[in-house]
């Protein structure tokens, strides 16, 4: 890659706040600008400096070599241009992302894709609780863009979903798209405990689920056309999701206990397997 | 007239006067090809001109499965009205009453353009409250349950200013079955060409008409100056062997488009000759002074 390179010295030994290191933000800054950054979270200084070798050239593209559990807010705010972090992150990975593409090689902590509005976000590992979902005292999670997982996602993936599109290629933990308000989300595997807890719109489709909660009621199968135009829109994405929805659907609407009228997708025949 | 000559046939020296209009598209598809070519013939079915219709419409071409969005066969409408207006309360109609309606049908977006149309964003409220938005892959789509399932819409379509309507092409021929023979092979050719339609029943105009009338209700009527019927009581256009006259209408979404067209025509009559097709050629126009767009005959000579 012959963009900008933050190459890691050492594991970090307090969480750092990564939200500087962005294509918007670095644009017209020169080395030693950018080395002088703050990312300390705590009453000790971290600056860039002294936590990554700097390799600058064209920060539209920008790459980060080694990950931390203690990367917080990699990509936040992220607006244009190409991110790509060799390794895992912390917690608020692409929160409130506005454009650009953000991919992050290993896992990424709680809370992943928080608030995003567009933008694509690719996770090659694992994904920790709230993925997409809203902070404390927010009404709404993502909405807008495309979040893919290749791994597994935990508990309250999508919570509060607004708009926009995740997949999962793996399995989901418990409640997956709780409180979905709109928007797509797709689990490639099984999905954990009460999918679509409390969802008031929106789509959710499932590989697999033990069970559906008692307030999603069958309505038919998904239209063959929705699922085609779904399954095209998904084959550059994920080859995998696309598949899983060019299979033949049956559909539930719920939840009951909120507005009803979102939707769960399960690969037929399910009715009979829930009921 | 001044007139050339191309494998025998004659060729008058004028030219098509054609009119600014606003133009889309929209593309059907269906699971069964058949399904989509009806919603397509339903929805251009009275679209023949302007005058009356609302607009003038008809089928641009047979889209693959493999290039349409949700990878069923597909049609391609074209639509065309003098103002945005009249082509938004005709395109909301039309996909309304004929594709909405139609068994197994969905409607996209045929035209990708800045400025757009309503077509889902309108018809969604037939849904009553249960229509289900959803955006991905750039676009706005809204699904709609009806009795077979669900109708899927996209939002919006695009809106073109550069769309021109009115090229022509007048087909003489010695017998009716030639001229016939001519015009067909003339609707065949601008079939071929993508952007552009011929919007009369079956890509052919018997009833040229002219401006005015001696009636003060009609803003049009027959055009005197081409029937063989009236040759000996008015000031006719026909030569002595010629006894029936078809015209052509075409509608593109370009300039480019009505002159691709109008000169794949020109070369499908050519080739005919004076005796199996047309014996003579001319265009429809005003003088010049009402269209901006003038397609001249003999610099789209095969």
């Amino acid at each position: 890659m012959s963009g900008l390179r933050f190459e890691l010295r050492d594991p970090p030994d307090m969480r750092l706040d990564l939200s500087p290191l962005v294509p918007d933000r670095l644009a017209g800054m020169d080395r030693a600008a950018i080395e002088r950054i703050e990312l300390g979270t705590s009453r000790m200084s971290r600056r860039v400096g002294d936590v990554f070798g700097v390799h600058t050239a064209d920060c539209e593209c920008i790459a980060i070599e080694g990950g931390s559990a203690r990367f917080d807010w990699v990509g936040a705010g992220m607006r244009s241009g190409e991110l790509v972090l060799d390794g895992e992150a912390g917690l608020y990975a692409g929160r409130q992302m506005a454009g650009g593409h953000l991919r992050i090689s290993g896992r990424v902590g709680g809370w992943a894709a928080s608030g995003l509005r567009d933008g694509h976000l690719e996770i090659g590992g694992d994904a920790g609780p709230f993925l997409g979902g809203p902070l404390a005292g927010e009404r709404a999670g993502m909405a807008g863009g495309i979040v893919v997982v290749r791994g597994n996602a935990a508990e309250r993936a999508g919570d509060c979903l607004r708009r926009g599109l995740i997949v999962i290629e793996g399995r989901a933990g418990p409640h997956p798209g709780s409180r979905m308000l709109a928007g797509t989300l797709i689990i490639c595997g099984a999905a954990g405990a009460s999918p679509g807890y409390l969802m008031r719109r929106g789509t959710l489709v499932l590989g697999a689920a033990k069970a559906l909660l008692p307030t999603f009621v069958p309505a038919g199968e998904a239209s063959g056309a929705f699922r085609r135009l779904l399954a095209g829109a998904l084959t550059a994405l994920s080859p995998r999701a696309a598949r899983l929805v060019g299979r033949a659907q049956d559909r539930f609407m719920g939840d009951m206990a909120s507005l009803g009228k979102g939707e769960i997708l399960v690969p037929a025949p399910a009715t009979l397997r829930f009921r | 007239m001044p007139a050339v000559t191309r494998g025998g046939v004659r060729i008058d020296e004028t030219f098509a006067e054609a009119f600014d209009m606003r133009g889309t598209a929209v593309l059907i598809t269906a699971g069964a090809a058949r399904w989509a070519r009806q919603a397509a013939v339903t929805m251009t079915g009275f679209a023949t001109s302007i005058i009356a219709c609302g607009c003038e419409a008809a089928i641009d071409g047979e889209v693959p499965a493999s290039a349409t969005p949700d990878g069923r066969p597909g049609v391609r409408v074209l639509m065309f009205s003098g103002s945005t207006g009249e082509l938004q309360k005709q395109l909301q109609a039309r996909v309304g009453q004929c594709v909405l309606t139609c068994h197994d049908t969905a409607c996209y977006a045929g035209l990708s353009a800045a400025e757009t149309l309503r077509m889902g964003d309108a018809i969604r409220y037939f849904g009553d409250g249960w229509q289900i938005s959803k955006r991905f892959g750039g676009h706005h789509y809204w699904r709609i349950p009806v009795m077979d399932g669900e109708f899927v819409c996209e939002g919006t379509t695009g809106l073109t200013r550069e769309a021109v309507g009115g090229g022509n092409l007048i087909l003489m021929g010695r017998s009716a079955a030639a001229t016939l023979r001519a015009a067909e092979a003339v609707v065949a050719a601008i079939a071929e060409v993508g952007g552009a339609i011929a919007p009369f029943p079956g890509g052919i105009a018997r009833s040229g008409s002219k401006v005015g009338s001696k009636y003060k209700a009609l803003v049009a009527s027959t055009n005197h100056f081409y029937c063989p019927t009236l040759r000996g009581a008015v000031q006719s256009g026909l030569d002595p062997d010629i006894v029936s006259v078809l015209e052509v209408v075409i509608d593109g979404l370009t300039p480019d488009a009505v002159t691709s067209a109008m000169r794949a025509g020109l070369a499908a009559a050519v080739a005919l000759g004076p005796e199996r097709g047309a014996a003579h050629i001319s265009a429809g126009n005003y003088g010049g002074k009402l269209g901006r767009h003038h397609f001249h005959l003999h610099e789209l000579l095969p």
